[in-house]
């Protein structure tokens, strides 16, 4: 299999074999594109795009919290509607419109042709679809917003029977509008996900094994096969749930026989899978950043393939755990604790190997680098705070709480901020054939960084005294109207100021850079995977010649040789 | 710890803060043990001091044992986690102890409804008393609930007692608590139900068995449970809505 070179590949191509790279107009360059990285830059700038939205979103409903009843500057009052909506279309903007499309669809559609040798996606056509279909799903959730009745405001978790009747929610059409824009976005990641899982297996370059695929290309198509084996359920259940709001069907009505925490069921196996999607990419990011930059052999490869491997299969067997208190049969929740618990084993296993790969290497504080780093930082913390919620005797207590709500940002901010400012960062001069700025972006780094503690340690103070989510305005709850409570919300918010600010900063440098940074050679970071060996900015059809591979991705530091880094396309001597 | 953030007023609440201490203390370790090893990586092996790296694979039986010995033992804490976890669990959620008295609570969009079983200590007879955002309760006596939902999911809290559980409409949940502490508490709704989720919360009385005697002779016997259109202006007042 391994061998079969790039004829896939050339299939995928009928509208234009590579023997004539013929020049393409604009409209069918950057429009219609059918070139991988094209789509990948659409994916990448309306997955930002999305991002900024959802993080002003959050700026919206933190100074609510910190400051309830006064007008917030660009918003004006908030009110309990509005702020519902905030909260709802912000976790869904985050999960699903910007940490899918970024970490998956960009990093995947760029990288993964670039990393395995070949020329473009073996399905260009299914590709560029799926782009499309993503384009029309953001929309069609952003005009959710504005239509009479405002977005919806059942929390991303959309559980009926709120969410099943706008005599509840009082979203008659922000409601169908949100679940049809979700079910939408799946469509679009189902045709990406079978995309690269063909192309990985038919269009390595000659001579790469199982073993030479970078971790970065592997932890994708792990994540893509998660979602599409997950992601089914609720799709079923999305269908259902739309009839319920538009043709008064009762699948989650329990007056019609219906039974709303089946909901929940289909979306938690979705639910849980999908943290993993979203996180095995971002673990892949930091797996190519490390060895660059300490000039270290990746610690124990085949380990980290195992770990993520079996994560995914874990990850089908604990979606009960987001239940414990919602009305399942409580010996379940033994089970779910138990299997909860296990799942913690292979997600440390791999945060020890990656840090045991910066022993004895030979460490560069690059700005790439210190994302990566700070990645493996926090997110060790949002792991160990997972515990005390996976744990059901204690998840009585925390469920619904901001405790659970600093946990997880604690892993999603590492994964689709942190993570992703690092792939950003280390992939810019292959995207652009220019560096980033690296001053700029340490102080972009210390300004992302040490804010982002500053929001979420005071929540999970709050969280463990009470404070619980979703609530526009907890003055309302004489325990939660209390000085140091008071404080530690504004804190957050204040934070969260500092950190927005920051932003403007990669922006800026992001964009100067695009055109006026310092220019980079192929291989600026003398690296070793096969992207490094086409030009950068690669041209269509990446590579002047189809480079072969000779060995796995992270052989740096290598002894008896005068090159501390040793390229997989580089014959044996 | 925990009961320096928020009191503990329950006769289970000890058992689930003991919980969290054991995680914190379980998982603290190894959180400090990763950062402490992550950071003082990146201090000794930066450039200045490591200017060449080693060729380490990770992959012979030497060096695998530096994952294995870990692995281990985090298996060993999370089994650990697991008992006290699920001995708090089974005893909160699925043990049923002989109980004094009952309480039936409703959720409604947006307040709670609690139907007292008053002077015969039996629900369901003419004499229940029936108050919207008031649970009434006598210190030291184990109550079963009887949890219903009247439109969309809501979640029966009391954070001082370390209880949850959710409201579901179209079933009768029950459970069980003892306040232990006499006092006022919250009882936030913890689930999402709508608008006024963030105001929808009643307030819990524990008593001494005198004084709810007295609250309990200045209700009418018969308060017949309020039609959910009162409720709901209820709810709007109280939030100043
Ligand atoms: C860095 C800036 C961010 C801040 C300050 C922030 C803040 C918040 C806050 C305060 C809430 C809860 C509001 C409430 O319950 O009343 C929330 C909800 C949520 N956030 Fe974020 N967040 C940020 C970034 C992210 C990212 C990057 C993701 C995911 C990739 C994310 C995913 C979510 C989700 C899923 C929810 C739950 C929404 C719901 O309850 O329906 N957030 N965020
Ligand atoms: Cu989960
Ligand atoms: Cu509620």
């Amino acid at each position: 299999m391994a061998t079969q070179g790039h004829a896939a590949a050339a299939n995928g191509h009928d509208a234009h074999g590579h023997g004539d790279h013929h020049e393409l107009s604009f409209l069918q360059k950057y429009i219609f594109p059918l070139d991988h990285k094209i789509i990948g830059m659409q994916y990448l700038f309306t997955g930002i795009f999305m991002g900024v939205i959802g993080a002003l979103m959050s700026y919206a409903f933190r100074m609510q919290m910190a400051f309830p009843g006064k007008a917030v500057p660009l918003f004006g009052l908030i009110t309990p509607e509005f702020y519902n909506s905030m909260v709802t279309n912000h976790g869904s903007i985050m999960i699903f419109w910007f940490a899918m499309p970024v970490l998956i669809a960009a990093f995947g559609n760029f990288l993964i042709p670039l990393m395995i040798g070949c020329d473009d996606m073996v399905f260009p056509r299914v590709n560029r679809l799926s782009y499309q279909i993503f384009l029309l799903s953001a929309v069609i959730l952003i005009a959710s917003m504005f239509v009479p009745g405002g977005g919806f405001g059942g929390a991303w978790t959309s559980y009926p029977p709120l969410s099943a009747s706008a005599v509840y929610n009082q979203t008659p059409y922000g409601a169908p509008m949100w679940l049809l824009a979700v079910a939408l976005e799946f469509v679009a990641f189902l045709l990406g996900g079978i995309n690269f899982i063909t192309t990985l297996m038919n269009a390595r370059a000659p001579g790469m094994k199982m073993y030479d695929i970078p971790i970065v290309v592997w932890m994708i198509i792990i994540a893509s096969i998660l979602f599409m084996a997950s992601v089914g359920p609720l799709i079923a259940g999305a269908v259902m749930l739309l009839f319920d709001q538009t043709i008064g069907t009762g699948f989650f009505d329990p007056v019609r026989g219906g039974d709303p925490v089946l909901w929940q069921h289909l979306f938690w196996f979705f639910g849980h899978p999908e943290v993993y999607v979203v996180l095995l990419p971002a673990l892949g990011i930091v797996a190519e950043i490390l060895p660059v930059f300490a000039r270290k052999k990746l610690f124990a490869y085949k380990t980290i393939l195992w770990t993520a491997i079996a994560t995914g299969v874990l990850s089908f067997v604990v979606w009960a755990h987001h239940q414990f208190v919602a009305g399942i049969d409580p010996r379940m929740a033994n089970i779910f604790t138990v299997t909860t618990l296990l799942i913690s084993v292979p997600i440390t296993e791999m945060l020890f190997v990656y840090i045991g790969t910066l022993y004895g290497g030979s460490i560069l504080l690059t700005t790439p680098m210190l994302f990566a780093i700070a990645f493996i930082a926090e997110f060790l913390i949002g792991g160990v705070t997972g515990i005390f919620l996976g744990a059901s005797g204690s998840d009585i207590y925390f469920h619904d709480t901001y405790f659970v709500l600093a946990h997880f940002h604690y892993t999603f901010v590492p994964i689709a901020v942190i993570a992703v400012f690092a792939g950003i960062y280390y992939w810019f001069p292959k995207m652009f054939g220019r560096f980033m700025n690296d001053f700029w972006g340490k102080v972009h780094f210390w300004g992302t960084a040490i804010p982002f503690n500053g929001i979420f340690l005071p929540l999970f103070y709050t969280g463990a005294a009470g404070d619980h989510r979703r609530s526009f305005d907890l003055l309302n709850f004489p325990e939660l109207n209390q000085p140091n409570l008071i404080f530690a919300r504004q804190f957050a918010t204040i934070s969260l100021l500092v950190m927005l600010a920051f932003q403007v900063i990669f922006f800026i440098n992001f964009f100067y850079c695009m055109f006026r940074g310092r220019k980079a050679g192929a291989n600026p970071w003398n690296a070793n995977t096969l992207e490094w060996v086409a030009p950068s900015p690669p041209p269509h059809g990446n590579f002047a010649e189809l480079p072969n591979c000779h060995r796995g991705p992270y052989e740096y530091s290598v002894p008896g040789r005068d090159s501390d880094y040793w390229p997989q396309n580089e014959p044996a001597t | 710890m925990m009961e320096s953030l928020i009191a503990a007023a329950s006769s289970y609440a000890g058992q689930i803060d003991q919980v969290t201490h054991v995680v914190a203390i379980l998982g603290g370790f190894w959180l400090l043990l990763a950062e402490a090893a992550l950071f003082y990586f990146v201090f000794r092996y930066r450039r200045s001091r490591s200017p060449k790296a080693q060729y380490i694979t990770g992959e012979t039986k030497q060096q695998m044992k530096w994952i294995h010995w870990p692995h281990n033992l985090v298996l060993l804490c999370d089994i650990v986690i697991l008992v006290f976890a699920v001995r708090a669990w089974y005893h909160v959620k699925q043990e049923m102890p002989p109980t004094d008295d009952e309480v039936r609570v409703v959720g409604h969009q947006w307040a709670w409804e609690f139907v007292h079983s008053g002077p015969d200590g039996k629900l369901g007879t003419d004499d229940d008393v029936s108050v919207v955002d008031e649970l009434h309760l006598i210190v030291n006596k184990t109550y079963k609930f009887k949890l219903e939902a009247a439109d969309v999911l809501h979640s029966f809290s009391i954070p001082v007692f370390r209880f949850k559980q959710d409201a579901v409409p179209g079933r009768q949940i029950s459970g069980w608590f003892k306040p232990t502490k006499t006092g006022q508490y919250d009882v936030p709704c913890s689930q999402m139900c709508g608008i006024g989720h963030g105001i929808m919360g009643g307030q819990v009385y524990v008593h001494t068995p005198e004084e709810y005697r007295q609250w309990l002779d200045s209700k009418a016997p018969k308060s017949a449970a309020l039609p959910v259109e009162g409720l709901d202006r209820i709810a709007m007042n109280q939030g100043g809505m």
